[in-house]
């Protein structure tokens, strides 16, 4: 586990404030605001962390680099090339030479150091507003142990990202998604995890049956998917690592993996009987699945609110797949979709404001959100076929699949901002789909 | 190779279903079959192998039917089809799993349902032919198993579709 830990670490954050008045009047707080679109990344330095011991370079190293990835990859923020550095930081606690730093424009500097005790390791950093000469928040210390290295720079990511953007972080946590393999007409599909950019994957279902749709708790502690190990779509909860696999009971002849409750104790499915197919909430400890919709329509893909208190899913009950909205418990459900075409696949944003889906309209697939209410519609992305998206734990960036057409054709699993910007592919070993985000972990 | 395909198809409805008013079957639109490619030459060698669609057992009645985009009744080519089917099924003992399938153009899940109610519109039809119940289950693979893999219509027509499965025999 990584704790964060402020033990002597203290910067004097009063200090740092009162240093600031002389600043703010040149000059509005180190701020990037996200929500405004971003056309120029906020330029910051990373000189390596410093190893306490020669036994932590290596580590140091990696941990930098990592850190220096995740802020890139949300193109918010630029990294100054090293060789470009004046300045070097070999001493953690020594005071900064802030001119070196504003002489090649960097409006931010991470500082930081890494120790290595045995299989513990800690990292500390500070954060920099280079043109006020300050500190931006207080100097903060993570531990963690040597298997888990890649968390603690993504921890100061998430702080350091947090800090400059007034948002929550998303880099410390994990995805639920389906590696594949095979031809496309027998292809093999078991359900993975991995690290939200793509590291440390680990297959979780042996592929001999087809295992579809994954479903990640927000804990990132358990995940529910869609499986044939019968022979037909059954939902299968199984734990993050591997273990505690469990068949959940069918009250029908197929049933599909939908969202889990907030509390996580429960879950929806999609169940079908007779060519119609309904929502459930079931109790995942008992078993006990309660109808929440009754009818002939297909009406399938639910997910919750953050706050539980409503579900949004899809229905062909006009005709086509469009979105719906009802409570928690059931009822009348809303339509919210209006546009042309067919919407698939909402998921509600950990934030509340968005429903992210997936559009069908003139043969191309997209990737868009609009307010629970249905007002707002804008699409991202579009291709041959863009599906399932997948809110970071900070509602600000989706992961969704994108499949390439014809004989050779599969999916691999990107990233989008909720602008549209900043397009990028998670690195899989081979074709991925259905990614599933956790929330941040604890 | 089609035509004697659809006239074998029809001479067995006749044969099961006695002198049935019913008009022929008028094409082939039902069949995922691909003319020429071998399958219809005879019995032997189907159930294995890469075939587009395959036959009953003993028979020459097509196993597939397909489906018009995000549509799941029957056409009347396809009910021509299952017509035979049912013909086979009351003159042989067993049971039969329906498949459905979807093309690559809808979302997986809404697709694997959509297959379901494909799969339950083929056993809806031949339980309310005769067939019992019992004998029919169904299920459903979406769009994860396609029988022809282009990014055009002439593949996504093929992929659309319902499978009968003879237990223990071809097409599995």
């Amino acid at each position: 586990m990584v704790r964060p830990s402020r033990r002597g670490l203290l910067l004097g954050a009063s200090a740092a404030l009162l240093a600031r008045p002389f600043a703010a009047a040149a000059q509005a707080p180190l701020r990037i605001e996200i929500t405004e679109g971003v056309i120029e990344p906020m330029p910051f330095a990373a000189p390596a962390f410093v190893a306490d011991t020669p036994a932590a370079e290596d580590l140091a190293a990696r941990i930098t680099q990592v850190m220096v990835d995740d802020l890139v990859g949300t193109g918010l923020f630029r990294e100054i090339p090293r060789q470009a550095h004046l300045g070097r930081i070999g001493n953690f606690d020594a005071p900064v030479q802030f001119a070196d730093w504003r002489a090649i424009n960097a409006q931010a500097l991470i500082t930081g150091a890494v120790g290595v005790n045995g299989d513990a390791v800690s990292a500390r950093f500070r954060l920099w507003d280079v043109f006020a000469q300050a500190p931006l928040g207080e100097g903060l210390r993570f531990d963690g142990s040597t298997a888990t290295w890649r968390r603690l720079a993504h921890k100061v990511a998430d702080a350091v990202y947090s800090r400059l953007t007034g948002e929550g972080g998303y880099f410390d946590s994990r995805v639920a998604f389906v590696t594949e393999s095979g031809p496309k007409a027998t292809r093999r599909k078991a359900i993975a995890v991995m690290d939200y950019d793509g590291a440390n994957p680990v297959t979780l279902t042996d592929g001999s049956a087809l295992a579809l749709g994954p479903s990640m708790a927000r804990s990132a502690q358990q995940i529910l998917f869609t499986g044939y190990e019968s022979g037909k779509p059954a939902v299968y909860l199984i734990g993050a690592g591997g273990g505690g696999r469990r068949a959940m009971a069918s009250t029908g002849e197929i049933s599909l993996a939908g969202g889990f409750a907030p509390n996580e104790a429960q879950a929806l499915f999609s169940v079908s009987k007779g060519g119609a197919s309904n929502i459930y909430l079931v109790d995942l400890g008992s078993g006990q699945a309660r109808a929440l919709t009754q009818g002939s329509a297909i009406d399938t893909a639910p997910t919750f609110s953050p706050d539980g208190g409503q579900i949004v899913f899809e229905s062909d009950q006009g005709g086509t797949q469009q979105l719906y909205v009802m409570p928690a418990g059931g009822g009348a459900g809303v339509r919210i979709s209006f546009g042309e075409g067919r919407y698939a696949t909402p998921q509600w944003s950990p934030r509340g404001d968005l429903i992210a889906f997936t559009k069908i309209v003139g043969g191309r697939f997209h990737i868009g959100v609009m307010r629970p209410d249905g007002s707002g519609e804008r699409l991202l992305t579009a291709s041959y076929l863009d599906e399932g998206p997948s809110w970071a734990p900070n509602g600000r960036v989706l992961m969704f699949y994108r499949e390439t057409p014809g004989e050779a054709g599969g999916p691999q699993i990107y990233t989008v901002d909720i602008s549209g910007r900043n397009l990028r592919r998670v690195p899989t070993a081979g074709f991925a789909s259905a990614p599933s985000w956790s929330g941040l972990l604890a | 190779m089609r035509g004697t395909r659809i006239a074998a198809a029809a001479l067995v409805l006749g044969l099961a279903l006695g002198a049935c008013a019913r008009a022929p079957i008028d094409t082939g639109a039902g069949f995922s079959g691909t003319p020429g490619a071998g399958a219809l030459d005879g019995s032997a060698g189907f159930g294995t192998g890469p075939v587009t669609g395959g036959v009953l057992p003993g028979s020459t009645i097509g196993d597939t039917v397909q489906f018009a985009v995000d549509q799941t009744t029957l056409s009347p080519q396809a009910i021509g089809l299952v017509d035979a089917q049912v013909g086979w099924l009351l003159a042989n003992p067993g049971a039969i799993e329906i498949e459905g399938h979807a093309d690559e153009r809808g979302t997986e899940q809404y697709n694997i349902q959509l297959g379901a109610r494909r799969a339950a519109a083929v056993r809806d039809y031949m339980v309310s032919r005769g067939v019992p119940d019992g004998r029919i289950g169904t299920n459903t693979f979406g769009r994860a198993r396609p029988v022809a893999t282009c990014a055009d219509e002439s593949c996504w027509s093929q992929n659309r579709r319902a499978v009968t499965v003879v237990a223990g025999g071809a097409g599995v």
